[in-house]
């Protein structure tokens, strides 16, 4: 059954990543470069061979970092011939690039699509107070403008409001919580690539300053300067490729409830739960099936949200799911976010975790690598009123 | 009123919102209603989702309400930001799919409950009343 859907007519066949770093020593575009060269010839392909081009959100034009490079700034560089290309912010968070990139293929405009996501704000915090919601000296305009006289600095705000709900719903503990950055921080010691490698303990995370309740420091992510690069092929064209492909199973991109950051129906769950359900009604897997959970980490409580939401556990039960950290190890029943994450490895939002399947099946995971064939993982994207989600599956 | 030295951040008016952001002129919190099902349509815009009705007008509500969700700042962004307090979004009694972002004031930061009564009240700002919200021991 639903062989007919177009994502499974897709793969990645190639992924590269820059430097990953507090303090870049290169411009973000030249981050850029070095991460779509590593992900061409990894996928054993050439700059010819690619005819599409795609990256979320686009460059913009502030000072935060957030996306420095854009689909126009890459293909230049490269001097690429495309048949088609997108940039863009207002898709089913950051994995829309990915998505876009599925219709393309299967609409015939390119085979091989570059999707790159570049971040550089680790420097961009050392020439200024980066908040990427007011700007000095300008009225707040936009959805995020019914929050703007209220001491509204950071996306940790907004987003501390549902984990708070969170919390008093589901009656979550501050030990529990500590569990997801305990265990990323675990993963992180394993990758040599992570910015944070030393292992945190559960008083480690309590002694760290709160930022806004619930959030701790250590539940929140680290802004770093890197790009990651992925290459998506048709699915004929990948089978002729050196690496085994990844197939794109099942993906998740519906808005069906308000989007909104203060309407938002389910404060709790935010949007994720019909996204997930999606996801999983254009797949005979189950989320028995999936070998390693790479969900979004920009907090903790993402991370938290998503078990959830995919079916990992119940309604919730995250908290008990994740309880003394076992079950989430790399060892356990269901390895989360093996690299060491956003929170650990570095932000490269959402990106980090595709570049993170890809080494897990391709058994490129050194010493963090999770045992047997981890051959089914579940990735998502973003919180509040937006979310992605994606399976990934071992050709 | 607020004793948080740094100047609060303004929304662009336009002609959706310029009614909410100054309705506090008059003493009054205005939220869109549809004068057809009396449905409230928060953000305002002249169209009612739930009978596609266009008579949407900004009218006042009572300017109570209750904390469906707030966080507790402790993390001083700026230097002149007194820490802690509070961002919450607070439903209005009148429906509960309408919820407002605003700051709990005139208590302490670590006595805000969820589900606690509160009332609005104005702080100018140019030409912006900001509503905010304090706890409501009438209700
Ligand atoms: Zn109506």
């Amino acid at each position: 059954m639903n062989t007919q859907y177009p994502e499974k007519n897709c793969a990645i066949t190639g992924i590269g990543q820059s430097e990953v770093s507090r303090g870049a020593t290169k411009s973000a575009l030249e981050l850029t470069v070095d991460a779509a060269l590593e992900a061409i010839a990894d996928a054993g392909l050439t700059r010819a061979d690619i005819d599409g081009l795609a990256t979320w959100p686009g460059s913009m034009d502030v000072n935060t970092g957030f996306s420095p490079v854009g689909a126009p700034g890459l293909q230049d560089a490269l001097r690429l011939k495309l048949g088609w290309y997108c940039g863009g912010m207002e898709m089913p968070g950051q994995y829309g690039a990915i998505f876009e990139a599925i219709g393309a293929i299967n609409s015939g405009l390119c085979r091989n699509v570059l999707i790159f996501r570049t971040v550089y704000e680790a420097t961009a915090r050392k020439a200024s107070f980066a908040n990427s919601l007011l700007h000095e000296g300008k009225r707040a305009q936009g959805p995020l403008a019914w929050f703007a006289p209220y001491y509204n600095y950071a996306a940790a705000m907004q987003q501390a409001l549902y984990f708070n709900r969170y919390v008093h719903e589901s009656g979550i503990t501050t030990e529990q919580i500590a569990q997801i950055s305990i265990n990323q921080r675990r993963n992180a010691a394993l990758n040599p690539k992570a910015i944070y490698r030393t292992p945190i303990t559960l008083d480690d995370y309590l002694a760290a300053p709160i930022i806004a309740t619930p959030l701790r420091l250590f539940d929140c992510d680290v802004p770093c300067d890197g790009s990651t690069a992925i290459i998506v092929s048709r699915m004929d064209v990948a089978r002729d490729l050196p690496n085994p492909p990844v197939r794109i199973e099942a993906i998740g991109t519906n808005m069906h409830y308000r989007n909104n950051w203060s309407q938002l129906d389910a404060l709790a769950t935010q949007a994720q739960p019909a996204v997930a359900e999606m996801m999983w009604s254009r797949t005979d897997l189950k989320p028995k099936d999936v070998r390693i959970a790479l969900l979004y980490d920009g907090f903790s409580f993402h991370t938290i949200n998503w078990l959830e939401n995919f079916g990992f556990c119940e309604r919730f039960e995250a908290g008990a799911f994740i309880e003394g950290g076992k079950r989430i190890a790399l060892e356990g029943e269901l390895p989360v976010n093996t690299s060491g994450g956003s929170m650990s490895a570095g932000r490269l939002h959402a990106y980090g975790a595709v570049h993170e399947a890809c080494t897990q099946m391709w058994g490129r995971a050194g010493e963090r690598q999770v045992a047997g064939v981890p051959d089914v993982i579940a990735t998502s994207t973003a919180g509040g009123p937006l979310a992605g989600a994606m399976l990934l599956v071992k050709d | 009123m607020s004793t948080q030295i740094p100047p609060r951040a303004l929304p662009q008016l336009d002609l959706d919102n310029k009614a909410f952001w100054t309705g506090g002129q008059n003493g009054e919190l205005l939220i869109h209603k549809c004068g057809d099902c009396g449905y409230y349509v928060h953000p305002p815009v002249n169209f009612c989702p739930e009978c596609d009705g266009r008579d949407v007008e900004p009218q006042p509500v009572s300017g109570r309400g209750t904390v469906e969700t707030f966080t507790v700042v402790h993390k001083q962004w700026v230097p002149e930001l007194r820490v802690p307090y509070v961002l919450a979004l607070v439903t209005i009694e009148e429906q509960d799919d309408v919820r407002l972002a605003t700051n709990i004031v005139n208590c302490e930061a670590e006595d805000v409950r969820f589900g606690m009564p509160v009332r609005v009240l104005f702080e100018r700002h140019e030409d912006v009343w900001t509503p905010l919200f304090e706890p409501d021991s009438a209700g």
